[in-house]
């Protein structure tokens, strides 16, 4: 690890003044302590985030639940208004990791957080995402890697918490030296195809300073659910988060992120098309979970996350489907 | 010791067996051995379930690690390792290294340990420095004052390299035209900890054997000829130790002495290796292991990194930590090495076998030992045997032993054919085993399997309705029972009544510091904790390694012996002031009196205060094995008949995802006399755990293209963790064989054999499937399952 300096910021003001590709902030630290000793990050600087007021409420407004980035998701995981309104983002947040990682990480930092990747991750292989000519997964060990959109890049997205977060239509509060603005987390994600070498569209000097999510429509209900070779401290091998809202027995609209599958949170909106307008049941289920797998271009060794996945996405769905 | 004998009877046969009773055996043992003790349940220590003495200090952190050791000036080391698989360096510049702030020494290895050497050099082109044949292996090393400046230094050793093909595929090594890894034959010597194998074994490209053992007549005539054969063919992966305190040492060069704290198996071994290397007398090194963060048999020698930290101190002249971090530990420090084994036994109808043929090839990296052929050879009685087995060269990480060298791969194969073969023969697991196996242990140990969990819970293969389907699967281990006689031990007694005990013995963190306080509390008539145990010292009398589940069979007998002597001492001296012949008092419950008359005892305590001398000294060593051995090379000792035990597991199979997860695990063992039930019962679970982990999780992924290892780290590399640990019920029984002055023997090996076979076993019986391929990930069963389906 290379030298560097340390700041406790006191505002979010003087966060995003400092801010720079030498310049980074430190939330938890839990994927910036492995960048920097994996060396795939080398700032001369650590902005301290922790000592910035204000970062780590669960507010619940008026327009919907108002979460601070340097929420734990230990935290996350046990808030009753989390747990009783959005029930597939606290369990997304309460099956990350591990217990003692769950208490240090952020939410902001989980969203953030770069691929596990073990091309990416391992400094001296030069991948297309760290500027390399190709995926070194599309013709190597690649048995946990994408199976959707992985054309240029088989990483997939980390994050747990962003499949909820995404389902459950949340908004990112983001500042930087410029000012404020809002961006739907639908919009927030960067694929390959537009950037390889990041996950999303924060620039160098901002700041996610809230997440914010809407108050789900009556009649809405959510559910997450994963699967993985082991269930402590492991990542998962398919991932899903789904919501739906519905009057009476009938699905109006529903929304399934699928998550470990693809380099973003992966909307699997053929799945949606058949559950809206229709009572969730076994059938219906099984038909989504189905059409789930559309688009499909799994690599050399991971062919078998697919039928995970088709499992794990009805099983979800019909999770979702008989909680109210 | 004596060399007049005494003919005495001792304990034979297990505790409570209905087909095995205790009765007594007659041995003649030297003379001036303590009495043969009785079974455990006429004992007050042994036997009892007794808290580890360092409990305390290991919860409360007061316990000293190797990687807590701190001196005063010490610098900080950092390997340099190769990023490349195979490459002949041809030079190496330390300059920049050397000018970077806080650097104090930079030493480039001369000599890499580990792994197989060629046994024609003039095979190869001539190298100013080892050829590098594993990605990871070191390079050089770097002392500096502080580990961030240790890093950044090692970064600046500037290494060219001329990069030369290599093979990282155990299938891809064998085809005809495989880059080699070796450019002729090459040898590994065989080793106390295990790894390593026979000289002069032929070679071809990077194919090494067969190592050949046969039994019997012509083994295809008779699996040709019998009733009923199964024929399979079995994969299992790569482990790697992963420890929970990696290799490390300080080394301390001071004037001409060498003191190293290491975290390792063997005290001994390590001071043998560092005498050698630097060309010291023993006198001159010291080694010291006061507390152990775990070994599994990769933690015997001085190491690269142990030899690189002495000479780095001696370079900087002051001391030198160098403690591997979990990458190091993955790449370069030993694993347990991959097998494809071709398994075919023969039957009779009624069971009996009729032959045995393994044929079976694995890696061991760059270095040599992955025969599996253990379980094979000893586990059931078959006329006709034959094993075959080939060590494939790759540019990986050469193994080392690791806990029960080829006995998991080899039972995870052995036993899933005999499960395979019962079916065939419409027998039941249990009751086919029974007929094949000899041994009485074993025989006691499905007898109490069946009853707890095996009858009420065993059913059809596949029987379960709905997508989770749940099975019990049994499979057994056998170990040997090796014992070493280089086995010291000194008992002081003080005039205060202070007892304690010395020994280089280390505890690798099993409890042998319990379980000598016990025995020489047992001897004394005093408690566990009113001895004080001191070991893990070279300055002490030797020890033993601890390796092969010999440590509890070698030392405790020495404990016990030295711990008798004392008494003896201490008896002598207070008789006149007892009023009794030495030879009537008895030291019992804290107390001493003569032996008919309890009504005149005294304090343990007051006893000592009588004693002439501040202190009463006495040393002992382990004797030879009562009633002889079954094999004897210098001071180590096989001994007659082995050590095993049977498990039972029952997992569930969601067949829909291909999970696996162990419900519960019955194990029972046995290991002789247990000494420390309470500490046995910890092993087992610990063995256990780890065979969940080899069974359902572990796994070395190598990059085919860099050679390189893709997880080494514990978040790839997946370890089982707290939700993996299933219910363990642990069942011990007793068996006395009348071999030593304690009867005690090992556990930690023959715990983890069977774990992975059970649960493969308990898979099949649960989904009709079989797993013949190790880890059994969901992808693996989901596709067995898959083939079963299309069938």
């Amino acid at each position: 690890m290379k030298p560097l300096t340390w700041t406790n910021a006191q505002s979010i003001g003087e966060v995003v003044a400092q801010l720079s590709p030498d310049v980074v902030a430190k939330a938890g630290g839990v994927d910036l302590m492995d960048l920097l000793k994996e060396q795939l990050v080398e700032p001369q600087r650590l902005v301290n985030l922790r000592t910035v007021r204000g970062l780590d409420g669960i507010i619940d407004a008026r327009d919907g639940v108002r979460i601070g980035p340097l929420v734990t998701l230990a935290r996350l995981a046990a808030d009753p208004t989390i747990r009783r309104r959005h029930a597939a983002l606290a369990d997304a947040a309460g099956s990350a990791a591990t217990p003692q990682i769950r208490n240090m990480a952020t939410v902001g930092g989980n969203l953030l957080q770069r691929p596990r990747c073990w091309y990416f991750r391992a400094a001296e292989m030069v991948c297309r995402k760290k500027g390399g000519g190709q995926c070194l997964a599309h013709d190597g060990e690649n048995a946990y890697h994408a199976v959707f959109d992985n054309q240029r890049c088989a990483a997939p997205h980390p994050s747990s918490t962003a499949c909820a977060l995404l389902a459950l239509g949340a908004r990112l509060a983001i500042t930087s030296p410029a000012g404020a603005r809002e961006v739907p987390l639908e919009a927030f994600f960067t694929t390959p195809e537009v950037d390889v070498r990041r996950e999303n569209a924060l620039a160098a000097n901002e700041l996610v300073t809230e997440i914010r999510l809407p108050v789900p429509a009556p009649g809405t209900t959510s559910a997450y659910g994963k699967l993985g070779e082991k269930e402590s401290s492991d990542w998962p091998i398919v991932e899903v988060a789904v919501l739906l809202e519905r009057e009476g027995a009938t699905c109006k609209r529903a929304s399934i992120v699928l998550g470990a599958v693809a380099p973003t949170p992966h909307r699997a909106r053929a799945a949606e098309k058949i559950l809206e307008g229709r009572a969730i049941d076994e059938e219906t289920a099984r038909r989504a979970a189905h059409a789930a797998l559309e688009g499909a271009t799994p690599l050399a060794q991971n062919a078998y996350k697919l039928p995970l996945l088709e499992v794990l996405v009805r099983r979800t769905i019909l999770a979702a489907g008989s909680t109210t | 010791m004596s060399d007049e004998t005494v003919t005495v009877r001792l304990p034979s046969g297990i505790a409570g067996s209905p087909d095995n009773p205790l009765k007594d055996v007659e041995r003649t043992i030297p003379a001036d051995e303590p009495p043969p003790l009785p079974p455990n349940a006429d004992l007050t220590v042994i036997g009892k379930p007794t808290p580890r003495l360092d409990g305390r200090a290991k919860v409360t952190g007061q316990a000293r690690y190797t990687s807590d050791v701190s001196l005063p000036g010490m610098l900080y080391g950092r390997l340099v390792r190769s990023p490349h698989a195979h490459a002949r360096v041809r030079s190496i510049d330390i300059t920049a290294a050397q000018k970077y702030p806080g650097v104090r020494a930079v030493h480039v290895v001369e000599y890499l340990r580990g792994g197989a050497v060629l046994r024609d050099k003039s095979k190869e082109v001539p190298s100013a420095y080892p050829m590098v044949r594993y990605a990871g292996q070191p390079i050089a090393a770097v002392a500096a004052a502080t580990p961030d400046a240790a890093d950044e230094a090692a970064r600046l050793v500037k290494i060219d390299y001329e990069l030369l093909p290599f093979v990282v595929d155990l299938d891809e090594a064998m085809k005809p035209g495989a880059p080699l890894v070796f450019p002729g034959p090459a040898d590994q010597a065989a080793s106390a900890g295990g790894g390593g194998g026979a000289a002069d074994v032929p070679q071809t490209g990077n194919v090494r054997g067969p190592a050949r053992t046969t039994k019997g007549s012509d083994v295809e005539a008779a699996l040709k000829a019998a009733d009923v054969s199964v024929d399979m063919t079995f994969r299992t992966q790569v482990q790697t130790h992963s420890a929970l305190e990696t290799h490390g040492v300080v080394a301390d060069w001071k004037d001409g002495q060498l003191t190293v704290y290491a975290s390792t198996q063997g005290t001994h071994t390590v001071q043998d290796e560092l005498a050698t290397v630097f060309d010291l007398k023993k006198s001159q090194v010291r080694v010291i292991t006061e507390f152990m963060g775990g070994g599994f048999g990769a933690k015997f020698g001085a190491g690269n990194f142990g030899v690189l930290a002495a000479h780095l101190s001696k370079k900087a002249g002051t001391p030198v930590r160098l403690m591997l971090d979990r990458k190091d530990e993955h790449l370069g420090v030993g694993n347990r090495p991959s097998s494809v084994q071709r398994l075919r036994i023969g039957a009779n109808k009624d069971g009996t076998l009729t032959a045995i043929h393994l044929e079976s090839h694995g890696t061991a990296g760059t270095g040599v030992g992955a025969g599996t052929s253990g379980p094979a050879k000893n586990m059931y009685v078959a006329p006709n045997l034959l094993t075959e087995e080939y060590d494939v060269f790759t540019n990986a990480g050469p193994a080392a032993a690791f806990r029960a060298p080829g006995h998991p791969q080899g039972c995870f194969a052995l036993e899933q054919a005999i499960d395979a073969l019962a079916e065939k023969l419409g027998m039941d697991a249990m009751a086919l085993r029974d007929k094949i196996d000899e041994s009485a242990a074993r025989r006691e140990e499905r007898r109490i399997a069946a009853k707890e969990l095996w009858t009420s819970r065993r059913q059809k293969p596949g029987s379960d309705p709905g997508p989770i389907k749940v099975g019990v699967g049994m499979a057994q281990s056998v170990w040997y029972r090796f014992a070493d006689l280089d086995a010291t031990c000194e008992v002081r007694i003080s005039r205060d009544g202070a007892v304690e005990i010395y020994s280089a013995v280390q505890d690798i963190g099993t409890g042998i510091r319990t379980a000598l306080a016990q025995v020489v509390a047992e001897e004394l008539g005093l408690r566990a904790q009113d001895v004080a145990v001191r070991i893990g010292d070279t300055i002490y009398p030797t020890g033993t390694a601890s390796g092969g589940s010999k440590t509890t069979g070698s030392i405790s007998p020495a404990a016990r012996n030295a711990a008798y002597g004392a008494k003896r001492q201490l008896f002598e001296q207070v008789a006149t002031a007892l009023g009794s012949p030495a030879k009537n008092l008895v030291a019992k419950d804290g107390k001493v009196f003569p032996k008919d008359e309890p009504s005149r005892a005294i304090a343990f305590r007051a006893a000592c205060a009588k004693l002439r001398t501040e202190q009463i000294v006495t040393r002992a060593s382990r004797s030879d094995e009562y009633g002889g051995a079954e094999k004897a090379v210098g001071r180590s000792r096989t001994g007659i008949g082995g050590y095993g035990g049977v498990q039972v597991a029952e997992v569930s199979v969601d067949t829909e995802t291909g999970i696996v997860k162990v419900k519960r695990v019955l194990a029972v063992h046995d290991c002789g006399r247990p000494l420390n039930p309470l500490g046995i019962t910890s092993q087992i679970h610990g063995g256990i755990i780890q065979g969940i982990s080899y069974a359902l999780y572990e796994d070395r992924v190598l990059d085919r293209r860099t050679g390189r290892m893709l997880n080494a780290n514990l978040e790839q590399y997946k370890i089982a963790g707290a939700r993996e640990v299933p219910p363990i019920d642990v069942r011990l029984i007793e068996e006395y064989r009348g071999r030593s002055s304690t009867d005690a023997g090992g556990i930690g090996e023959p715990a983890t054999i069977p774990t992975c076979a059970a649960i493969a076993n308990a898979l099949y019986n649960a989904t009709g499937v079989r797993l013949l391929e190790l880890p059994m990930t969901p992808a693996r069963v989901l596709a067995a399952l898959h083939q079963k389906g299309t069938r």
